[in-house]
């Protein structure tokens, strides 16, 4: 722990460096203190900077107890297959996401983590930027989440830690409910150059039940062009659900209360890629196959599933 | 939060003893129990370490956790070291006539959880129960099967 005090130390003065440190650049008051709006951006920037010794884990280990109450009561988690992680060292765990902004398989799946491994062993999420700059963000960091990069993640993956990446990420999220079965990481193939760069096997973690919370309607790609957002406000899309207590809700910015829908988590085999597709795997092959296989196995899980919500 | 469990057993205290203090039987006879693994050297006694799970609602909860106390063919109890605060204790007394008198015993919680924690150790609390009541059950069956063929 003490390398990782220094490597804050260090973090912090790269980042300051990188800031420019020099109050003067986005503006000073009269008293030379960084104005509100250089301030912001600090905080901005430092949110979505990786310093992973944000992750406590005795505030982890404290907060288990409600991360717990929620996804043994009000979603009912089941998580299977958690000794199929390996033990220790670095690892990539690749999942399917759900839920809008509220995406209840990640509670279950991080409480389920800390629990079977301890809270001692080092375990990183990927975020949105959006969910890190959000209020939410400073506690979710203790948690362990940093914003989805290629560079945070190798670091965390360097240091010998287990990464969870949501390739589909802010786009599978928002699905439509009738698409609820579909993996769909929309071509984003980043997790296999990362898992290649780095020399770490693979963990597909497939869910369901997470797209049972609400009614989700549209990604909201039209939505976003007619109200011009794509080029106000670069988004691309402005999805749309029906869930409590909005009743119709545009953009979830807000997030909103989730329907008790039971989760059930299916933690897969390991994949060695370079041992299954030789020195130089392609790509996309192996986008395909993850994929292919994932979606297999959430085809079985919908099969169990008897009523959406009871599970 | 604690809970306590109690059982008779129509065998001699070195048989229940030889019983609870082998690591390979708690999988078999602890319900909702999904690990219970030798973690170092010592396969039993006093500072023998074992990393355990049981299966509480969406999660297996449990640690590393170590034997503290050491009684031969009286008590044994262990303390986490990581995970989840608990402590756990088997209280053997021979009733004179050929029987085990068992208690088990077992103390869990989570230091700084605050109000959520205390929810939590009560939601826990009535499912952890009944399984160390069925597993106090197995256990009996388990011992008193070996007590007949032994005697015969």
């Amino acid at each position: 722990m003490a390398e990782s005090g220094a490597g804050t130390a260090a973090q912090a003065g790269e980042r300051e460096s990188r800031n420019g440190g020099d109050p003067r650049d986005l503006g000073a008051d009269a008293f030379g203190r960084p104005s509100l709006l250089r301030r912001f951006f600090d905080e901005v920037q430092n949110r979505l900077t990786a310093d992973l010794d944000d992750r406590d884990p005795d505030f982890i280990r404290e907060n288990l107890s409600l991360s717990w109450l929620i996804a043994s009561i009000w979603f009912r988690g089941e998580v299977r297959g958690m000794e199929r992680i390996p033990e220790e060292g670095p690892v990539l765990l690749v999942g399917n996401h759900s839920g809008g902004t509220v995406t209840p398989d990640t509670i279950v799946f991080t409480l389920a983590f800390n629990t079977y491994f301890g809270v001692e062993r080092p375990f990183y999420q990927l975020a949105h930027n959006l969910v890190l700059t959000s209020p939410v963000g400073p506690y979710l960091r203790r948690f362990g989440t940093v914003a989805a990069s290629h560079e945070n993640a190798r670091k965390a993956l360097d240091a010998g830690a287990a990464v969870l990446v949501y390739p589909g990420g802010d786009w599978e999220v928002n699905r439509p409910s009738w698409e609820a079965n579909r993996i769909d990481f929309a071509g984003r193939s980043g997790f296999v150059k990362l898992a290649l760069d780095a020399g770490v096997q693979i963990v597909p973690v497939v869910s369901i039940g997470g797209q049972e919370t609400a009614i989700f309607l549209t990604h909201g790609e039209r939505l976003a062009k007619l109200l011009r957002l794509d080029r106000l406000l670069r988004l691309k899309t402005l999805p749309v659900n029906l869930s409590l207590p909005w009743v119709v809700n545009v953009g979830d910015f807000l997030g909103h209360l989730p329907l008790p829908a039971k989760i059930t988590v299916q933690v897969m085999e390991p994949i060695d890629l370079r041992e299954r597709y030789g020195p130089n795997p392609s790509r996309e092959q192996v986008y395909a196959d993850i994929t292919s296989l994932m979606q297999d196995q959430l085809t079985e899980l919908a099969a169990e599933r008897r009523l959406p919500i009871v599970g | 939060m604690r809970i306590e469990q109690k059982v008779t057993v129509d065998a001699p205290r070195r048989l229940v003893w030889d019983y609870v203090t082998e690591p390979a039987n708690y999988p078999v006879f602890i319900e909702g129990l999904t690990r219970w693994d030798v973690a170092g050297d010592k396969h039993t006694g006093l500072g023998a370490r074992y990393r355990m799970l049981i299966r509480v609602g969406a999660a297996d909860v449990g640690g590393l956790i170590e034997i503290v106390e050491w009684q031969p063919e009286g008590d044994m109890a262990w303390s986490s070291v990581t995970g989840v605060d608990q402590r756990g204790r088997w209280r053997l007394r021979e009733l004179g006539d050929g029987r085990t008198r068992v208690n088990f015993r077992f103390a869990y919680g989570v230091a700084g959880g605050g109000i959520p924690g205390l929810i939590a150790e009560r939601v826990a609390a009535p499912s952890l129960s009944r399984r160390f009541r069925l597993s106090l059950l197995n256990l009996k069956r388990a011992v008193e099967e070996q007590a007949v063929a032994a005697s015969a």
